[in-house]
């Protein structure tokens, strides 16, 4: 811990509150907190964090080509929304990102020239983000960019890249594109570039500091986090979302909504019965969420079931409505009882007793009415 | 207690009191049962239904149907009307016997009711309570009863020295009279806003202390009327009905300015649609609402106030009616969390039974024992 301190001491320098001037008005101590944050994240130590910090800021940025093959540029747009201190400024002035269909400046031969230039002079070590499915069939025509089909562009990127980084569902393993009957036989990056280790982001789309946690380690450590059998970093897709959902309760419980807008969905039961795919998708989304807005910022929290978009084989393959297959616990079909009925019923001794008594008070006010009534009569003649 | 009074000359031991005593009798019995054994053998109250008829009928109808004396008062003394002072001494009897037997009522309620005198012990005290109010104002209430009350006592007895110390400070003991039940009366409803949701939202409302101290202002004037019509016609005595019609025409706007209310601030929460829903808490509300406005009918009528057997069913109108709405608002608008049902076993109906047959044998034992009936100049009858 003491040799923690005096490590972050002196990286912090003499001034931690004065800004970086690469990083805008992100100071010293803002950038330390981030990484720290994100090291948390993967479940690094705090030492981590300040090597991370140090990695971002150190002057020599390693280049990025951002590949767009079939794709929404979803992914790209939920990277610009993160909010964190200047998130944006982080990962583009953290890494040189040379070459990037939607952000770049320059357009056409300028921008081509540029990513070549790029390529040549960094060979082996920049790292290459494919974003998009990749279309195989038919020689890959489909898909193309500067006269060059995607496959074409993706090999060529591939063979200087110190390493490749799949973000979005579409490069992870060909995503809504794959779906029955891929008419353009789209496929995700790794299975264009067999051989070559690709990490995947899967999401649709991923949650940007996914992806950024990501891109941090491979700077500070030279090697990527580590993956599951899908190729995804562990500390993101190590467990199913089913085991960290707030709705969990419920699903132990017996609660489900069965419906939409059912009793049971407006009062924030489990989803697993519409159709949620939280048993068998590996994300971390109940955890961080998204859109920066605190808790409950995600798809199951808002009552829309998880439709599996990190999982192959789920999202964009099995139908909405389809039952996840449970990877962990069956729910029983019966649930012990929690609300048996407590307390005593009315027994007819009671029931007799409380009656007759109702009933001689009933009877004694209506001869007292009587009475007085014959009296007021008698008084009056 | 300037109108002058009489004890009432008849036998104190009649078929009609044995009746009573015998009654009285078997509830002693299984009171003995409740504090040899504890509340679970004798009662159905549970962890879900943590009040059952004890508190709502003995406690709650009973302390209201006591506010004779507190409604008496507030007519006599505030509104100044002097004449209403032959009716005083009466409805404080009852208002007597109503809340002591409250108070001995609640003793026999608590589980743990060694702990009681805690109450009383100020760095025992939660002053955040409802119920530590309700306890406190109930218990010094009594006490004020008993005093307000013992100068009837002390004539009897001769004792002119200490009748001349309390008149002395009969003043500070009406004030307080009046004082004590608005406050404890309205925290009665207040201990059923804290319970939130627990309650229908048909009888919920932010207004439950209003409604329940002015339906049991009511009640005591519905009381008065009751007992003074039967009163006088039991023991053949000159009827009252005179002063009667006089308080009639105030519980009759009262009542109609509570229904009325009741209806607007139904409105305002948007919980007006409750009273359609065919649940237990709306036939209830429904019923209340039918026994106010015939009594308010009688009480507003010149016609019909002028008939005596009609204003005597409008006075035990008034007491249904405020009987039936805390007994819908504490235990059928009342739906605890989890599936808790009750209903009263039959010592615990026993029990409750005693006790009013106790409050009507000690209030005839009283007329008979006590000047405390106004003083009439024809000869006494048998009774």
């Amino acid at each position: 811990m003491a040799d923690y301190a005096v490590q972050l001491a002196e990286a912090l320098g003499p001034d931690p509150d004065a800004p970086i001037r690469r990083f805008g008005t992100v100071t010293r101590r803002q950038l330390f907190r981030f990484c720290a944050g994100v090291a948390a994240t993967m479940g690094l130590s705090q030492a981590a964090g300040v090597r991370m910090a140090q990695a971002a800021e150190s002057p020599a940025r390693p280049p990025v080509i951002w590949l767009s093959g079939q794709e929404c540029t979803g992914c790209t747009e939920s990277l610009l929304r993160a909010y964190h201190p200047s998130l944006e400024t982080l990962i583009l002035d953290l890494i040189s990102l040379d070459y990037h269909y939607v952000l770049c400046s320059g357009a056409g031969r300028q921008a081509t020239d540029h990513k070549h230039k790029v390529m040549d002079e960094y060979r082996g070590q920049y790292v290459l983000v494919t974003e998009g499915g990749t279309p195989m069939k038919d020689g890959g025509i489909y898909c193309k960019s500067g006269g060059k089909t995607h496959v074409e562009l993706v090999r060529e990127a591939a063979a200087g890249a110190a390493a490749v980084i799949a973000i979005g569902s579409c490069a992870s393993w060909g995503g809504v594109q794959s779906a029955g009957p891929n008419p353009t036989g789209a496929v995700g990056t790794h299975e264009v570039i067999p051989g070559t280790t690709v990490i995947n982001i899967p999401g649709c789309p991923p949650n940007p500091y996914n992806f950024l946690s990501t891109v941090l380690h491979l700077l500070t450590f030279g090697r990527p986090p580590a993956l599951d059998a899908e190729n995804r970093p562990r500390f993101a897709y190590g467990r199913l979302i089913h085991e960290n959902c707030e709705r969990r309760p419920h699903f132990d419980a017996g609660r489900f909504a069965l419906e939409f807008g059912d009793e049971g969905h407006r009062q924030g039961f489990c989803l697993y019965k519409i159709g949620c795919k939280g048993p068998e998708t590996y994300a971390n989304c109940p955890a961080i969420g998204f859109g920066d807005v605190g808790e409950g910022s995600w798809p199951v929290a808002n009552g829309a079931p998880c439709f599996g978009c990190t999982e192959k084989g789920i999202g964009f393959d099995k139908p909405v409505h389809a039952l996840a297959t449970l990877r962990t616990q069956t729910p029983p079909s019966v649930y012990p009882a929690t609300d048996a009925p407590k307390g005593e019923g009315l027994s007819p001794g009671a029931a007799a007793l409380a009656a007759g008594a109702a009933g001689i008070a009933i009877g004694a006010g209506a001869m007292l009415v009587r009475d007085v009534g014959r009296r007021d009569k008698g008084g009056e003649a | 207690m300037a109108a002058s009074a009489e004890r009432l000359r008849a036998p104190l031991i009649t078929p009609l009191t044995l009746v009573l005593g015998l009654l009285a009798a078997v509830a002693a019995y299984f009171v003995v049962q409740r504090f040899a054994l504890g509340l679970g053998a004798v009662t159905n109250i549970n962890a879900g239904y943590p009040w059952g008829i004890w508190v709502v009928i003995d406690v709650v109808i009973g302390s209201a149907i006591g506010c004779g004396g507190f409604a008496m008062a507030l007519l006599i003394y505030v509104f100044n009307r002097g004449e209403h002072s032959p009716l005083m001494r009466p409805a404080l009897l009852g208002g007597l016997f109503g809340y002591t037997l409250a108070g001995a009522a609640v003793l026999i309620d608590l589980g743990r009711w060694w702990q009681f005198y805690n109450l009383v012990l100020p760095w025992h005290m939660n002053p955040n309570s409802v119920m530590l109010e309700i306890g406190l104002c109930v218990m010094l209430y009594v006490v004020v009863l008993w005093l307000e009350f013992s100068p009837a006592i002390l004539e009897r007895l001769g004792w002119t020295g200490w009748q001349r110390r309390i008149d002395g400070i009969m003043w500070l003991l009406i004030a307080l009279g009046i004082v004590l039940p608005f406050m404890h009366q309205s925290s009665l409803g207040s201990a059923l806003i804290v319970l939130g949701t627990k309650i229908d939202p048909v009888y919920q409302t932010p207004f439950l202390p209003l409604l329940f101290v002015t339906s049991a202002l009511a009640m005591g004037w519905g009381v008065v009327i009751a007992e003074a019509t039967t009163v006088s016609h039991s023991f053949r005595r000159p009827s009252e009905h005179r002063l009667i019609v006089r308080i009639a025409r105030v519980v009759g706007w009262l009542l109609l300015v509570w229904v009325a209310g009741r209806f607007v601030g139904l409105m305002v929460r948007g919980a007006l649609g409750g009273v359609f829903a065919g649940s237990a808490a709306a036939a209830t509300f429904w019923v209340e609402t039918a026994l106010a406005l015939f009594a308010t009918a009688v009480c507003l009528s010149p016609a019909w106030r002028r008939s005596e057997p009609l204003m005597l069913l409008a006075g035990l109108a008034i007491i249904l009616f405020g009987a039936l709405y805390r007994f819908a608002a504490y235990l059928v608008a009342y739906h605890p969390v989890g599936s808790y049902s009750y209903a009263p076993s039959v010592p615990e109906l026993t029990v409750t039974i005693g006790i009013i047959a106790l409050e009507i044998l000690l209030y005839l034992s009283f007329v008979k024992l006590f000047p405390v009936l106004h003083a009439t100049r024809r000869a006494p009858a048998q009774a």
